[in-house]
């Protein structure tokens, strides 16, 4: 059976709610992602000081598809933290979907990361007490405090998008690894968010299952107009993304469109 | 609203399920040690209870007497050249000086419910060849019943005592094999004799009292103890029987007169009362230090094995705040329901107490009452320790770095 028959056979843009993307819609021309010379150090003070990022600059704009690549210890997580709100930068300025992040405090910070940014993490991470829909739904029952019935129907259409609507009552553990990740990404996208950061999402995964998970992810962003930044070691994968950008010593050393996957776009 | 469509309460529950074994021990854990705690303190309340009963059965809370007559050295101008023994004087029986002043004073004090003269002096009971000295106390039917329920303890025969009747105790009844109608002559040290007629005979459920205490009318006392129009004591209750010492202070700052409360007269009674409640507080504290720690080792083994979790939750947007009350409301849970299974568990006991503990004859060693409110006061205290213990643990899940957690 073809592995990825669940994804052509789905209807763009799924369940997702609708409000979300007409607020993209209306600030598109506000870059969805916006680094501006942002240092990163840890240990500031103490001897075993070290800066990981130097003055990054990078711009993503809404519905881009960015490969993030590397040597280990470059600085790709810690950039990835960065971005996904996790961590604060020591200098510089992080805009996400135009608002600056340096402004926010502790709970508007965790706002805007439920609201705007989805992580899919190399390890799925999804609350093994859970079943699949429930942890599709989460990020919705945080945000809005208490269960309803709409945020069940956003989680049973997103789980349907990635092609598990018949795993949805199983504990999270009890699946495997492919659809776990698969479930991931469905929370990933429970919120509608503006930006998709992907932790070398296929990492863990076999061949056949690497390719299920870039795909859906490549139809989300075709469909949805999410816009990715996807960490990756894999050439393979990387090859496939709009655009590559590479970080080396904690510096942006190139950042290019991939021309290959354009043209065959 | 259901609260356990609540994000919180959702995550809080599926976490103790998930680790099932450690939620179900800890509250096993509560249940004993709340247990524990309801068991003993519905056993010291009834032993309290019961010996309070008892003892205010047939004693008033309050008892004002007229003061001690004491010797006065008839040189008071050269006191070092007198010799130095001085005998204290026997005391006479006398009356409370304006007695029905004094009573119409402390009735007016708040907290007295009733107040009533009283005459009492020792005499003899004979009949026949039979002879046995008694108590006679002399009442004032209209009010002594305010403060003595003397006519709850009747057992034979009714209370309305006349001019010419007694009531006499169901052990001296035996004595001179006496019932209800018989005569029985009393005669006191003043050389005066009355015969009377046995009209009631009480139970008290003290053999001391019911073998030496008779009551008469007031009028028949008086004239057998020669205290004519006066009362050798005038017996007040109080409503709450603990601040019995606050008001017998309040009528001493009043009046030259001598007043005792029952806790001066039980004082031994009283320390050890004390000293039950002071163990009692004692075993609550550190049963509920260690229901807190059982609950707070739980819950930080639990912040640790599910740090992950807790990052990731962090991660897609879970407030500080909300992380915090996960861990809350299951130390609040684990308080709960350990304390609901150790009211239960008290509740058996407590029916397994009344079954074992009785005295030889088959009756109650004395009545353990079921207070609602203890069960109720329990299962409060042992939530609010719940919530107290889990808020170090919740603490630190809440301040949990997620991107730390999530690497691990």
């Amino acid at each position: 059976m073809d592995p990825h028959a669940h994804i052509r056979s789905l209807p763009p843009g799924g369940a997702q709610a609708s409000l979300g993307a007409a607020q993209r819609e209306a600030a598109s021309s506000v870059p969805t992602l916006r680094l501006e010379g942002v240092d990163k150090s840890y240990g500031v003070g103490t001897p075993v000081e070290a800066e990981v990022l130097h003055g990054i600059d990078l711009t993503l704009q809404k519905g881009e598809f960015a490969a993030l690549i590397g040597p280990s210890g470059s600085g790709k997580s810690t950039l990835l933290n960065l971005i996904g709100l996790l961590d604060k930068p020591n200098a510089g300025h992080l805009y996400i979907t135009g608002e600056e992040a340096g402004t926010l405090d502790e709970m508007a910070l965790t706002k805007l990361r439920g609201r705007a940014i989805g992580f899919i993490f190399q390890y799925h991470h999804l609350l093994p007490a859970f079943t699949a829909l429930e942890n599709v739904m989460m990020p919705m029952l945080a945000a809005r405090g208490r269960l309803d019935d709409a945020m069940r129907e956003t989680a049973a259409g997103l789980l349907a998008r990635v092609g598990l609507t018949s795993w949805r009552d199983h504990k999270a553990s009890d699946i495997s690894g492919g659809q776990q990740q698969r479930v991931a990404i469905a929370r990933a996208l429970a919120m509608n968010p503006a930006l998709v950061l992907a932790d070398e999402p296929s990492g863990n995964l076999d061949t056949e299952n690497a390719d299920v998970v870039f795909d859906l992810m490549r139809d989300v962003n075709a469909t949805s107009g999410t816009t990715f930044l996807i960490v990756t070691h894999d050439p393979r994968l990387a090859r496939r993304c709009d655009r590559i950008v590479e970080l080396v010593d904690g510096r942006i050393t190139s950042d290019r469109p991939n021309l290959d996957v354009r043209q065959r776009g | 609203m259901n609260p356990f469509a609540r994000f919180e309460t959702i995550v809080a529950f599926r976490f103790m399920r998930e680790g099932l074994t450690q939620t179900l021990l800890i509250v096993f854990g509560v249940a004993l040690g709340a247990g524990v705690i309801i068991f003993m303190s519905a056993l010291l309340a009834g032993l309290q209870a019961n010996v309070v009963r008892r003892t205010l059965n047939f004693q008033a809370p309050i008892e004002i007497l007229a003061p001690d007559q004491v010797p006065r050295s008839m040189r008071e101008d050269e006191p070092a050249r007198v010799a130095a023994q001085v005998q204290p004087r026997s005391q006479q029986l006398r009356s409370v000086d304006q007695w029905q002043k004094v009573r119409a004073d402390v009735a007016r004090i708040p907290g007295v419910i009733g107040v009533t003269p009283v005459v009492s002096g020792p005499g003899f009971a004979r009949r026949g060849e039979a002879i046995k000295s008694v108590t006679i106390t002399g009442i004032d039917i209209d009010s002594y019943f305010d403060v003595i329920a003397l006519p709850e303890k009747i057992v034979a025969g009714r209370d309305d005592v006349g001019p010419l009747d007694i009531i006499i105790g169901i052990e001296l009844a035996r004595d001179l094999g006496m019932a209800v109608g018989d005569k029985v002559t009393v005669t006191t040290a003043a050389g005066i004799a009355s015969t009377l007629t046995v009209i009631g005979i009480f139970d008290f459920g003290n053999k001391g009292v019911n073998e030496r205490n008779v009551y008469v009318a007031l009028r028949t006392a008086q004239s057998l103890l020669d205290l004519p129009g006066g009362a050798s004591s005038i017996a007040v209750k109080v409503h709450d029987p603990f601040a019995a010492e606050t008001i017998a202070e309040i009528i001493r700052g009043g009046n030259n007169l001598e007043v005792d409360s029952w806790i001066r007269t039980n004082a031994q009674f009283f320390s050890a009362m004390a000293a039950q409640i002071l163990a009692n507080t004692l075993i609550r504290i550190f049963v509920g230090l260690t229901v807190a720690l059982g609950i707070a080792s739980v819950l930080v083994v639990s912040v640790v094995q599910k740090a992950k979790e807790i990052g990731i939750l962090r991660a897609m947007g879970t407030a500080r705040a909300q992380v915090l009350r996960v861990f809350l409301i299951q130390g609040a849970f684990m308080g709960l329901t350990g304390a609901l299974a150790g009211a239960l568990l008290a509740w058996c006991f407590l029916l397994l107490w009344r079954g074992v503990a009785r005295a030889p004859d088959g009756s109650l060693l004395f009545v353990v009452v079921i207070e609602p409110s203890l069960f109720v006061i329990a299962c409060a205290g042992a939530t609010l320790v719940g919530i107290l213990a889990a808020a170090i643990p919740a603490r630190r899940a809440a301040r949990l770095d997620p991107a730390v957690a999530i690497r691990g």
